[in-house]
């Protein structure tokens, strides 16, 4: 029997979390964000009132979703694009298959969109004979290594310069040799440029679909996007719903925002608006032009007012990128296409909660993604939710149900819980007074396998009040 | 200005800790207050309300309430548990029956630092603890209370205290209740990165305003054999000048 989500997910815990390389590599990969994060938190005025106005913008786009992704759709179609409504992942998926196949495209490239792993775009073109080229730097590379992004910002980031040259070495071209930065760019500049170019199809996702323009933004920081959405004659723009903002002069404050937040930087290198093909007169641009509106769970996680506003993500990574768990464990751990807190909230609701429902446990709830999130989400509280979602699902097992139940009943009785503490605290002294602490005999072994044995008092404190502790 | 305050003791508190409360009375005591234990007092929910048994927290927390409805000021060593009364009551309660009084006791609810600093306005509690201390700002005193100062400004007011900061001071130490049971291997590993960041400031001891991540960094810290020791606020703010 192959294992479960679950125990794929304590079993390479275990791993990631004892790989002390990883934890280097990931921990200065963050101290170098923290530090632009910092600054550019400090470029902004107000940071609480730029997360404030995000906020309210994204949870006015999500309560009137229907109304934007309608105005938005009739603003694209009025210009000569497509807009098509996928209901999950398969329909998505063949609509771009479909469309691929129909215009005889050999080869599409990609530039970064989380969406389009989620619903798993690139195997389906793939296993239809199309060549599919991932062109941000860090998927082009995890692609290379047939393994899905890290994370969501930065998909390589666990690894090091050095294995990148190699696997280049190995999978492109044995004369690499150096591992300098620049000339591994180069190396993969020279091959995606030629893709670019030959290339029937752009594919690309969404940062935000503006509604009262009609037009989807694109934020890159290597170009590879504004090249995908207008060299090829056809582009695919593959989003989630949840995009839609209401206005143009709401990503006067949401572009700074999310590249604060994403890499610190005070606005994204490439910025990018398009709204349809190109037209008369035009110099560039596609000749056809798609919009792929993916909902796959999202409107059910829409009609939950209590975690709606899971919605309002951007992306942005903040909460992956100070979340200690992920710290330690890494992205690929997660087992999910959005790893970190974000992951653990949303991957319940998109991916089915018996499968997936350990990952909100996942957390220590120490609530410092919900202080960085730029749109205000209050994802560690959001976990809380999912876990007693999970309880009343009844999906919990069996012996911690019975746990709590007694647990309940002894703490409604002081008597009882007294006598408990009493009971275990003497057992347990018992028991570490003949050597059995660690041992398969030991209650406490999970805990004392990596930390000292707790502290076992004699008395407990409330035994103390009532020997003269309580004379005022 | 309250001269009776009710303690609250966390039940980890109670049968792992006890010196925690001892020593919270004693500081309560030192500047004019009555301590009041109502012993009737269990746990407050919390382990019960964060694996999601919230139909098993909620009867434990409507008994809490009413063990404390007369309680004009409630003060807890711990700020965990003072975020499970104050912060997370209001939503585990919404249909109770005694809503309402959960509430008013919710809003007497305090951390002792910030009874301290916020409702007693007192900040030298006349201590005097001749050490090098480093300070872990814990996630529910932090974050959820927003106790970012308080704490602070007590330790900064001990007589002979050198407070020195470690790196990530706010990052969590890896306990998170029964996180630390059912993924034991990622609290560890959180643990022992808190570990190294409290070790590099060479400070003799680790404090904090809630025992619980102590009690963590405590086992990890006598793990690894090293030995700088864990001492809870109170156990600072108890210590008078020989």
């Amino acid at each position: 029997m192959s294992p479960t989500a679950a125990q794929l997910f304590l079993r390479n815990a275990a791993e990631k979390s004892a790989d002390l390389m990883h934890r280097e590599i990931i921990r200065r990969g963050m101290d170098s964000y923290d530090a632009a994060h910092l600054k550019g938190r400090a470029r902004i005025k107000d940071w609480e009132a730029a997360r404030e106005k995000c906020q309210e913008i994204k949870q006015e786009a999500i309560t009137h979703l229907d109304r934007y992704l309608l105005q938005f759709e009739e603003k694209v179609t009025a210009r000569g694009g497509h807009v098509f409504w996928a209901a999950n992942s398969e329909e998505a998926c063949a609509y771009v298959k479909n469309l691929a196949l129909e215009r005889g495209v050999k080869t599409a490239v990609k530039s970064k969109s989380m969406v389009t792993e989620e619903i798993h775009l690139g195997p389906v073109l793939e296993k239809a004979g199309i060549k599919v080229w991932e062109t941000d730097f860090g998927e082009f590379i995890v692609q290379l290594r047939e393994e899905g992004p890290y994370h969501i910002v930065t998909p390589c980031m666990h690894l090091k310069r050095d294995q990148i040259a190699a696997l280049f070495r190995e999978k492109l071209d044995p004369a690499v040799n150096s591992d300098d930065p620049a000339y591994l760019m180069t190396v993969a500049r020279r091959i995606l440029r030629q893709a670019f170019f030959s290339a029937e199809m752009g594919i690309s996702g969404a940062n935000f679909l503006v509604a009262d323009a009609g037009a989807v933004a694109i934020n890159t920081n290597e170009g590879n996007g504004r090249l995908c959405t207008s060299v090829p004659p056809i582009h695919v723009v593959v989003t989630g719903i949840e995009k839609v903002i209401p206005r143009l002069e709401d990503l006067a404050v949401l572009w700074p925002v999310l590249a604060t937040s994403g890499t610190g930087q005070g606005i994204t290198t490439y910025s990018t608006l398009v709204g349809g093909p190109r037209r008369t007169g035009e110099a560039d641009g596609p000749q056809e032009f798609h919009v792929v509106l993916v909902d796959n769970g999202r409107s059910q996680l829409l009609a939950d007012p209590e975690q709606r506003e899971v919605l309002h993500c951007i992306r942005c990574g903040a909460c992956l990128n100070i979340c200690p768990v992920f710290r330690h464990i890494g992205g690929h751990t997660y087992g999910t296409t959005y790893p970190g807190p974000i992951g653990s909230v949303l991957t319940p609701h998109l991916a089915g909660i018996n499968e997936f429902k350990h990952l909100s446990y996942a957390s220590s709830l120490c609530g410092a993604c919900s202080s960085v999130c730029p749109v205000k989400i209050d994802l560690h509280h959001h976990l809380l939710q999912n876990r007693r979602n999970a309880t009343e699902a009844g999906a919990t097992k069996p012996s911690e149900r019975m746990i709590f139940k007694a647990w309940r009943r002894a703490m409604l009785h002081p008597w009882m819980y007294a006598l408990g503490g009493w009971t275990m605290r003497k057992t347990l002294r018992l028991a570490y007074g003949l050597g059995l602490a660690g041992t398969a005999l030991d209650p406490m072994r999970v805990w004392n396998r990596h930390r000292a044995p707790v502290p076992l008092p004699a008395q407990s404190f409330r035994a103390r009040w009532r020997k003269g502790l309580n004379a005022n | 200005m309250p001269r009776t305050v009710s303690l609250f003791v966390p039940c980890f508190v109670d049968q792992l800790l006890p010196e925690v409360a001892v020593d919270t009375v004693k500081v309560l005591r030192r500047i004019g207050y009555t301590v009041d234990f109502p012993e009737d007092q269990t746990c407050c929910g919390q382990p019960a309300f964060n694996t999601g048994y919230w139909d098993e927290a909620r009867p434990c927390a409507e008994h809490f309430v009413r063990v404390f409805r007369n309680a004009e000021t409630i003060v807890c060593p711990s700020g965990s548990c003072a975020t499970m009364v104050r912060k997370f009551y209001p939503d585990l309660l919404a249909a109770s029956a005694i809503r309402e009084e959960a509430l008013a006791v919710a809003g007497r609810t305090f951390e002792l630092s910030e009874f301290l600093v916020k409702i007693a306005g007192v900040i030298d509690v006349g201590a005097s603890f001749p050490h090098t201390v480093t300070y872990h700002a814990s996630c529910h005193g932090t974050r959820e209370l927003g106790l970012r100062e308080e704490p602070r400004q007590l330790l900064q007011q001990v007589k002979g205290l050198k407070l020195v900061e470690m790196a990530r001071f706010d990052e969590c130490c890896g306990f998170g209740g029964t996180f630390a049971a059912k993924f034991s291997d990622i609290s560890a590993a959180m643990g022992n990165s808190k570990a190294e960041s409290i070790l590099a400031t060479g400070a003799e001891f680790v404090t904090a305003i809630d025992p619980s991540c102590l009690l963590h960094v405590q086992g990890i810290l006598g793990k690894r054999g090293a030995a700088t020791r864990t001492i809870y606020l109170a156990g600072i703010l108890a210590q008078e000048a020989a």
